[in-house]
């Protein structure tokens, strides 16, 4: 049995068990023990490919496994991993175990609400490992739908407004994403011979550029709505607050990095030379994407929308780095999405259980948190220093390897749009301390916060869980960046030795 | 003891302290967890001194050079093939006698906060943040290369900004704290361009190959110009603008007064000793940078801090509370460092400047602390920060009284306290490169003294206030601390930092110039002088004085109206004008485009639904209509 196709099974085993208890009680614990298995299975993921890595397996991907699933086409099941996908992999176990224990107070549909968040789950799992271009399209649309019913169900305000805001302009986003894949699956074989999804075999020919011009911003916009790419983002403060919380942990920290992770692995993989070429529409866009997120944070008032739109800025910095086509700054990239991908699921952790004991999420009705709540409180002082690029936490080490990368780029062009990004870290700060300030600090609010309790053990397993990794990347940021770095090398050997036209 | 390998343990137990009290703090006792922390330090100041004596006195001397002594350096974050982070510990002259500087200060304050800080809640935190803190500071003195230094120069301003909210339910601290972080990493946004600008031009971080005078950093550095000043200096001048907000200078200076809401014995360690210095040392970290590559960005270094020391100083005349006065006197202080880096040149006598500035910031460092702890017993005896709320002190509190007079003395530059030698050299090498700057600082010296003695004359003298308690002496966790740092404001004025710390590493033979010294000490004398008449014969000439200068004397005490102006940038400009408009254009504009094509595809798809409507008339209708239609085209396309 292939290691990673029990990335796929486990879950969908958790759900088995999910339906078969009889006890609702019990669907918590299954899903509890069904994640933290695959938590293990990652760790147990990592030290394999560290130790397949060690020993000199200098192949692009490891552990690969091909089945030819429909012929005439030429689709296969093909998955492999490379330092990347396994650091993704590790990164959504993390989250979504989080997710478990931060949702274990929901008490409407339980049953159906596990499911749907563990089969959302089997989707991003499916996209990591998957190398085919098709089945990877699958597993994407996977997520998809189960987001649409939890956010659709089981989430607050207008939920189905933003329910159907966000899966139309996912679905426009897939839309664009299927012409591309089919438009480079069209292209795969330029000198004749079997056309191909798989990335791998693609990324050995050069596609035709006339086709590179069409298909690259059609898979790189696809791919960047759910990155929250200006000026596709708007679906991303209304999304992650009508989501259930677990729903905006998963998203934010997990689905939007498939936006990242896609637009790196295929737009820019596979077509290196468009990307090169018309980067500079898309430089601007995330540019703006980094800063104009970051000023929108400072004046909301809703402490998912502040994220939301922190996330916009953040995220924003992703597509921005991967832009820059340099091993640095893609490397930082990744870590950008791994640090996110952690500090937005303990904020949106974090802010669910405050609305669980407050029954707010307007930071002006709340204040004076810490008094009466210190262990969430001071959580959330943590991810926010994380956020605003704190050293010793992951989001320093992320940003200055961004920073830094995109800063040896030789065209001024970049250069600048490097120092405007840059400027993000004073707003972030703005907008992090202002929250911290008004919401955790001063004299407390209200009488009736005497009643609170601090956190449960569930709340402290979700809120450590994600700490330690915030932590263990932010203090040895070498053990992650050596290995997602080297797995680059083939990114930066295409890149260089791209035709120029 | 010479390979130095122990100095790890010196930034290695706060970290170890900050870990264990921040995680298990809340179960300790408080007292157990205060002694902890003060143990750990007094272990840390050991260290240091050990790591002095043999830095100065046994390894590093040979031939009469220091020589730079990298203790390790590893790799940390892995940028390029060029550019990496390390973390490692860099041993020059400045950086260990910064180790003694921190350590001293730093236990001085643990232990009289052991007294000061009882009882108060969050005892263990205070003491983890103050081990965070002395760990940053440690780490970002022994810097072997720029970005490590940025990364515990962040680190110094969490533990800044933990410190001065320690009392997180006061408004007032939570305000001053949140804009003593963002104050500072506005101008560190500065300093990380600055970075990135010098290091796409050296291609390297380390401070080794940086600040070799004949090396390829330095030598490669004039080159493409941007508006007339090379590319090198706009990058110093970008660092140094880390450098101006860290320290306080103007324009930055603002959130250094309101930090003053901490505990006072925070103000004294942090805001008085070493984290505010670490602008100064980071000037001189890069001082032959400056020197040799980018002199115009040395003339700002000099500008701006004799402005901001001549500024600053004169809003400290007018400031009725006690630590604000002492904040003032700060800037102005750390004025006098940047002032003489400023003026100081590379090498031999010619580097006296850098040798003042570092011997100010010893010296400085002792007095001020000490000033800041007398403000801190003195506020522990009456309960109040005001100088209205205070008065014929002298009896009450002998030895805060004596201590606190050597510690003016000191400040005042009058000889033989340590504050009369370093002043004299900085004022000796700026008379040798800028006349103007030399008036200016001559000047300032006669304020300083005499807002000193307003301020001592006021406390200690005059008349008793109505005092709720009688006014008692600290406990001697709080006095112990006081005669220490009293005893180093004294006589700390006698090392001679010529032979130990110097802008190349030899020594050099200095004096003292009387030609300088002396209409110093004359000027100082006249402003002690004068505060006299004004606060102790005569105490209502400074009302009289007030009415004469009614207009600049309320420009000073709002503090020029600085903070407003930057109020009004942030709250209008940036909130209003910025973040609001862009907040509605999101939700409205780029938002409102999202769902106005939605709306078009729903009002759309009704509409073509109507043609669906199964009604046999309507479907004949549109068939009859269609091929009408189709004909006419097809006759006109024909024909």
């Amino acid at each position: 049995m292939n290691i990673l196709s029990l990335f796929v099974l486990i879950p969908l085993l958790t759900i088995a068990g999910i339906v078969m208890v009889k006890d609702i009680r019990h669907v918590k614990v299954v899903s509890g023990i069904g994640t933290g298995i695959q938590l293990i299975m990652s760790a147990i993921l990592t030290f394999l490919y560290i130790q397949a890595r060690q020993s000199g397996d200098t192949s692009e991907m490891l552990f690969v496994k091909d089945l030819v699933w429909f012929r005439s086409l030429n689709i296969h099941f093909a998955v492999g991993v490379d330092g990347v996908s396994v650091a993704m992999i590790a990164l959504t176990s993390i989250v979504v175990f989080s997710g478990v224990f931060a949702s274990w107070e929901m008490d409407y549909l339980t049953r159906e609400f596990f499911i749907s968040l563990i089969l959302l789950a089997t989707g991003v799992f499916g996209f990591f490992i998957s190398l085919d271009l098709f089945t990877m399209f699958l597993f994407y649309e996977l997520a998809v739908i189960p987001m649409y019913l939890l956010i659709g169900i089981w989430g607050s305000g207008p939920k189905e407004y933003s329910a159907m805001k966000l899966t139309l302009m996912l679905m426009g986003a897939s839309a664009l994403l299927l012409v591309g894949i089919l438009g480079i699956y069209f292209n795969s074989a330029p000198e004749g011979g079997n056309l191909s999804f798989n990335i791998i075999e693609i990324s050995r020919t050069t596609i035709p550029m006339k086709a590179q011009y069409i298909f690259f911003p059609l898979t790189f916009i696809g791919f960047g709505v759910l990155g929250a790419l200006f000026p596709f983002h708007t679906w991303s403060p209304d999304g992650h607050s009508s989501a259930p919380t677990a729903v905006s942990m998963l998203h934010a920290g997990v689905l939007m990095k498939l936006g990242g992770y896609g637009a790196f692995r295929v737009a820019i993989f596979l077509m290196p030379e468009a990307a090169r070429e018309l980067s500079w529409i898309f430089i601007i866009l995330t540019t703006i994407s980094v800063v104009y997120g970051a000023f929108g944070a400072i004046v909301q008032k809703d402490l998912k929308y502040i994220n939301a739109y922190s996330s916009v800025s953040h995220c924003g910095l992703v597509l921005f780095a991967i832009l820059m086509m340099n091993h640095t700054a893609m490397n930082g990239a990744v870590i950008q999405m791994i640090s996110h991908g952690l500090m937005t699921a303990l904020f949106f952790a974090l802010i669910g259980m405050i609305y669980g004991r407050t029954h707010t999420r307007m930071i002006n009705e709340m204040g004076g948190l810490m008094k009466v709540i210190p262990f969430l409180s001071v959580c959330y002082v943590i991810a926010g220093l994380a956020s605003l690029g704190l050293p010793g936490l992951s989001g320093f080490v992320a940003e200055m390897t961004i920073f830094v990368g995109a800063f040896q780029h030789p065209d001024t062009f970049q250069r600048v749009a490097t120092i405007i990004a840059v400027s993000s870290i004073v707003i972030t700060a703005v907008y992090i301390l202002r929250v911290i300030a008004i919401l955790l600090l001063g004299p407390s609010e209200k009488n009736s916060y005497e009643l609170f309790s601090d956190a449960r053990w569930y709340e402290r397993l979700s809120t450590v869980t994600l700490i330690v990794f915030i932590a263990f990347i932010g203090l040895l940021p070498f053990l992650l960046t050596s290995m997602t770095g080297a797995s680059l090398q083939p990114f930066m050997n295409k890149i260089l030795g791209m035709n120029i036209f | 003891m010479t390979d130095f390998n122990y100095t790890l343990w010196i930034f290695l137990i706060p970290f170890l302290v900050f870990i264990l009290l921040g995680l298990a703090g809340h179960r300790l006792k408080a007292r157990i967890s205060g002694l902890l922390g003060t143990a750990a330090l007094g272990v840390v100041t050991v260290l240091s001194y050990i790591t002095a004596y043999f830095y100065y006195f046994r390894t590093a001397g040979i031939n009469d050079v220091f020589r730079k002594i990298t203790v390790f350096d590893s790799t940390w974050l892995h940028f390029t093939d060029t550019l990496e982070i390390k973390m490692g510990i860099l041993l020059d002259p400045i950086s260990v006698m910064m180790l003694i500087v921190i350590s001293t200060v730093s236990l001085m304050v643990h232990i009289y906060s052991l007294g000061y800080m009882k009882g108060e809640k969050g005892f263990e935190r205070y003491y983890s943040f103050l081990s965070l803190f002395a760990f940053s500071m440690m780490g970002l003195v022994v810097a072997t290369n720029i970005f490590q230094m940025y990364i515990f120069w962040e680190l110094v301003g969490i533990s800044s900004y933990l410190l001065i909210g320690f009392y997180y339910q006061k408004p007032e601290a939570v305000r001053a704290s949140k804009k003593a972080f963002i104050v500072t990493r506005f101008a560190d946004l500065g300093f990380l361009i600055g970075i990135l600008l010098l290091s796409f031009n050296t291609r390297t971080f380390d401070f080794s190959v940086l600040t070799d005078p004949q090396g390829t950093a330095i030598a490669h550095s004039s080159g493409i110009s941007f508006l007339g000043l090379s590319v090198t200096t706009w990058s110093m001048i970008l660092v140094y603008l880390g450098g101006v907000g860290k320290s306080a200078m103007f324009p930055f200076h603002i959130w250094l007064p309101d930090a003053m809401e901490g505990p006072t014995p925070v103000s004294a360690l942090i805001h008085a000793a070493t984290m505010v210095v670490a602008g100064v040392y980071l000037v001189a970290r890069m001082f032959p940078v400056y020197f040799f590559a980018a002199p115009a960005a040395l003339e700002i270094v000099a500008w701006i801090g004799a402005f901001s020391s001549l500024f600053a100083a004169i809003i400290a005349c007018t400031q009725t509370d006690i630590k604000r006065v002492l904040a003032y006197s700060t800037i102005s202080q750390i004025g006098y460092m940047m002032l003489a880096l400023g003026v100081s040149g590379y090498g031999g006598h010619d580097g006296l400047g850098f040798m003042a500035s570092m011997f100010h910031l010893f010296t400085h460092a002792m007095f001020k602390a000490l000033l800041f702890l007398c403000a801190g017993a003195i506020i522990h005896a009456v309960h109040s920060n005001f100088m209205i709320d205070m008065g014929g002190l002298r009896k009450y509190l002998p030895l805060t009284h004596l201590t606190f007079l050597i510690a003016c003395l000191a400040i005042s530059g009058i000889p033989p306290f340590s504050g009369f030698f370093s002043k004299d050299e900085i004022l000796a090498a700026a008379f040798h490169h800028n006349k103007v700057l030399f008036f200016i600082e001559y000047a300032v010296a006669g304020i300083t003294a005499f807002y000193m003695f307003r301020l001592y004359f006021t406390v200690f003298r005059g008349e008793d206030r109505h005092y709720h308690t009688v006014p008692h002496e600290a406990p001697p966790t709080m006095t112990i601390p006081l005669i220490i740092l009293a005893t180093a404001a004294a006589f700390s004025g006698f090392i001679p930092f010529s032979k130990l710390v110097t802008s190349d590493g030899k020594a050099f033979q200095t004096h003292i110039e009387w030609g300088i010294a002396i209409p110093s000490v004359l000027i100082a004398t006249t402003g002690i002088g004068t505060a006299y008449v004004m606060y102790v014969r005569n105490p209502s000439l400074p009302g009289r004085i007030i009415s004469i200068f009614k207009h600049s004397y309320k420009l000073a005490l709002n503090k020029f109206y600085i903070d407003e102006m930057y109020l009004f940038i942030t709250k209008k400009i940036i909130f209003r004008y910025i973040s609001e408009p862009v907040a509605w254009f999101d939700r409205h504009i780029v938002d409102g485009t999202m769902n106005a094509l939605a709306i078009v595809t729903q009002v759309v798809s009704f509409r073509i639904r109507e043609f669906q409507s199964g009604q046999l008339q309507k479907y004949a209708f549109f068939f009859i209509s269609g091929t009408i239609l189709l004909a006419l085209t097809l006759i006109y396309l024909l024909h």
